[in-house]
């Protein structure tokens, strides 16, 4: 492998995907790069060659084989939906997918890493939750559905390709809700709404990624020797209501027992997309522990969430509803009142003294 | 200032200190009625009321002869007299009722009163630009809160003082021991959990705050956490779930972490079981403070027992709604005459004591895998709390003075 690495990246039409394309083909230490997508990317590609399949083609077995590709990037989970076109393509594309490639994968002798995007979604949410998720530590209630079951049956599967192809660097890295100007999500998808919903009586805690930091960590990934998993968020956490008060928008409680139907009417209005199985997410949130990525994996995330999610509001030109220098002007007026008040008393009090 | 000479209690003189001590000079002349004046000094040593009257005619006291001089009055005063002897006479009695209801131990009371007719033109200038200013942090977002939650700007401009009135003057919390809670380091508070609704951890943490300045982190029950509101609120006050996970992590950080290892069992016993201590949880604590290499610091609470006495437990209902207990207490019995107003606590008397630290250094962090140890230990963190409590109950002339 002297002569640099040949990379594989699956989900090649995804935002972030082609942003990682872009990133490695900047990179002379990558001599080749295939993109495998069913639709064509949209992304201004230079040298990256477009294989289009499905990753459970065989095609792809081929590739990997002829290409004597040395890494592959696995990108190709979707996260919702509508994103996938239904549940159950979903699953199929998720999961199934990944099996087909992991068992061409298996194959290929030249393969030395296999670099997964997986999503800190695998720890659930619960209110039993601890208030950092470590990699070791195993929820003591793990997602029953949806996306955070994929994920987590899609990890049972490359686990076990780890353990098979003991030669192969299986690095699996469990990001935070990704936010960026360019990425769209679930999650982000909420902030398109004139007023935000939330559930009443709940006030989840967040943390985000911003989509440089995760170009930056896959990048890293892809074109080292890192095995292992690792959690990837930025420093610090907000809460819902503050991350909305942040964007200057309005919150909407929404009582526990109409949180469903809200969300189908939401999702059903084509506004935002609310998947079932993120309403656990938006009562309780998920906080997730980065030492390992900065001690072991040797990156430090360059936005803290806060800084994350601000870059987010202003790139996707989210306007408030309540502006920030107004409340500031506010702030400053009404106390110049109260001093001008207090003062015009005092000189009142020792005008009367003085006219005496 | 000569009755405070007699007062012996660790909180009253700390508050007497405070007040002699604040960072700002207080104005040194003395109000008409006789008491030193509580305005901030700004010019030189006197305040602006003050020095103003020193400038424009010579004493203070020169002025208070002319009849028509009495209007200008210190706003900080409170007592706007118009007549002196009137108010003279008024402040008399003032003094000589606020005596008695010093000596009858309602002492805390006549001093909050005080304080309100105390608040000067500055001091409310700067409540209110402080107000403004956490109002304008609450509208933008700009605050922050750490992994476990905990929003701290929320709990240090809001809740404390919203609760403060509480610990100072409904239950009027007398504390001691304060000095064997660590300062700068980290430190596991055990106490005892009473009174149907846990109160006493709200009225604990927040006595460690005025004694410390430091935000003790309580652990919680995931019944805590998977209730509305209430889970959301203890998150934001700095609480966080009792796994060991978290407790270790908080005492990484150095935090002082706060425990009621009895849980809702303590919380919910009847009225006949008062200051009888329940189990001790599984000793889980005494676990995380000795892999944490950090003293324990047993707590007694007297007085939180009686806010709510829990004459029975409607095990139906509670089983029903998924509770630990579902509480009968005595106010409702008054509920018919009373109305809504019934469902108030109790107002007794609290006794909080800081007990000796027991030190877990010597056991090693080792000792944490060692069940023996932990039993040990955890016998020796309750046996100590009931000996507090019961030196305490001795020492109290009645449940509510």
């Amino acid at each position: 492998m002297t002569d640099g690495r040949r990379v594989l990246i699956t989900g090649i039409s995804g935002q972030l995907a082609g942003q990682v394309a872009r990133a490695l083909e900047a990179r002379d230490d990558v001599v080749e790069l295939y993109g495998v997508d069913v639709r064509e990317p949209h992304h201004d590609l230079r040298r990256t060659e477009f294989v289009r399949a499905d990753v459970r083609n065989p095609l792809v077995a081929r590739v990997l084989d002829v290409a004597q590709i040395d890494t592959v990037v696995h990108l190709a989970v979707a996260s919702t939906p509508s994103a996938a076109g239904g549940r159950a393509r979903m699953k199929e594309l998720n999961v199934i997918g990944t099996m087909q490639l992991l068992a061409a994968c298996q194959k290929v002798p030249s393969l030395r890493g296999f670099v997964l995007k997986s999503s800190a979604a695998v720890y659930g949410s619960e209110f039993t939750d601890p208030a950092s998720f470590r990699e070791s530590v195993t929820p003591r209630t793990p997602p029953t559905h949806g996306f955070g079951k994929d994920v987590a049956e899609i990890e049972g599967y490359v686990r076990a390709f780890g353990r098979r192809r003991k030669d192969v660097d299986v690095t699996m890295l469990r990001f935070a809700n990704l936010l960026g100007g360019r990425l769209d999500s679930a999650f982000s998808s909420l902030f398109n709404l004139p007023v935000v919903p939330s559930v009443l009586g709940y006030d989840p805690r967040l943390q985000f990624c911003h989509e440089e930091d995760a170009v930056a960590v896959l990048e890293r990934a892809a074109t080292g020797s890192h095995p292992g998993i690792f959690n990837v968020a930025g420093d610090g956490v907000l809460y819902l209501s503050q991350a909305i008060r942040l964007a200057g928008r309005i919150a909407t409680p929404v009582p526990l027992p109409f949180v469903a139907g809200v969300a189908s009417l939401v999702r059903r209005s084509g506004r935002a997309d609310v998947p079932s199985d993120q309403l656990r997410f938006l009562q309780f949130g998920r906080v997730v522990d980065t030492t390992r990525l900065e001690r072991r994996f040797g990156y430090t995330p360059r936005y803290t969430t806060r800084e994350t999610f601000q870059d987010f509001v202003r790139r996707k030109r989210i306007r408030g509803v309540v502006a920030h220098d107004e409340v500031i002007r506010w702030e400053r007026e009404i106390y110049d009142l109260i001093q001008r008040k207090g003062q015009e008393r005092f000189l009142a009090s020792r005008g009367r003294q003085g006219g005496r | 200032m000569e009755q405070r000479a007699e007062v012996i209690s660790i909180a009253d003189a700390r508050d007497a200190r405070d007040r002699d001590t604040t960072a700002r000079p207080r104005c040194a002349a003395t109000t008409d009625a006789g008491a030193p004046c509580r305005n901030y000094a700004t010019d030189g040593e006197l305040c602006r009321v003050h020095a103003a009257r020193a400038g424009h005619a010579g004493t203070p006291r020169a002025d208070r002869d002319e009849p028509s001089a009495a209007d200008p009055e210190a706003p900080s005063d409170g007592s706007s007299s118009e007549d002196e002897p009137m108010s003279e006479a008024a402040d008399d009695a003032y003094e000589r009722l606020a005596d008695e209801a010093r000596r009858r131990g309602w002492g805390p009371l006549v001093d909050g009163l005080g304080a309100f007719g105390g608040l000067s033109d500055a001091d409310l200038t700067e409540g209110l630009g402080d107000l403004l200013a956490f109002l304008r942090r609450r509208l933008t977002g700009d605050y922050e809160i750490d992994e476990f939650g905990f929003d701290e700007d929320l709990t240090t401009s809001l809740l404390i003082p919203l609760v403060r009135p509480l610990h100072r003057y409904y239950w009027r919390v007398r504390s001691h021991g304060e000095e064997h809670l660590p300062l700068d380091r980290g430190g596991l508070v055990v106490a005892n959990h009473a009174g149907t609704l846990p109160a006493d951890a709200i009225i604990t943490r927040l006595d460690i705050f005025e004694h410390t300045g430091r935000h003790a982190r309580e652990l919680g029950a995931d019944l805590v956490f998977r209730t509305p509101f209430v889970g959301e609120w203890a998150r934001k006050t700095g609480a966080t779930l009792a796994s060991g996970d978290d407790a270790d992590r908080l005492l990484e950080r150095g935090e002082l972490v706060a425990v009621w290892p009895e849980g809702f069992k303590g919380l919910g016993k009847p009225w006949k079981d008062r200051y009888k201590l329940q189990r001790f949880g599984r000793g889980g604590f005494v676990a995380t403070a000795l892999r944490a290499q950090i003293p324990i610091v047993p707590t007694a609470i007297v007085g939180s027992e009686e806010i709510y006495p829990m004459v029975y437990d409607l095990r139906v209902v509670a089983r029903a709604l998924g509770l630990p207990y579902f509480p009968v207490v005595a106010q409702m019995f008054a509920l018919p005459v009373l109305g809504p107003l019934a469902l108030l606590p109790l107002p007794s008397k609290w006794v909080i004591e800081y007990g000796e630290p027991i030190d877990t250094t010597a056991y090693g962090p080792e000792a944490a895998d060692d069940p023996m140890t932990v039993f040990d230990l955890t016998d020796r963190v309750r046996d100590t709390i009931q000996g507090m409590l019961h030196r305490n109950l001795m020492g109290r002339r009645s449940v509510f003075l």
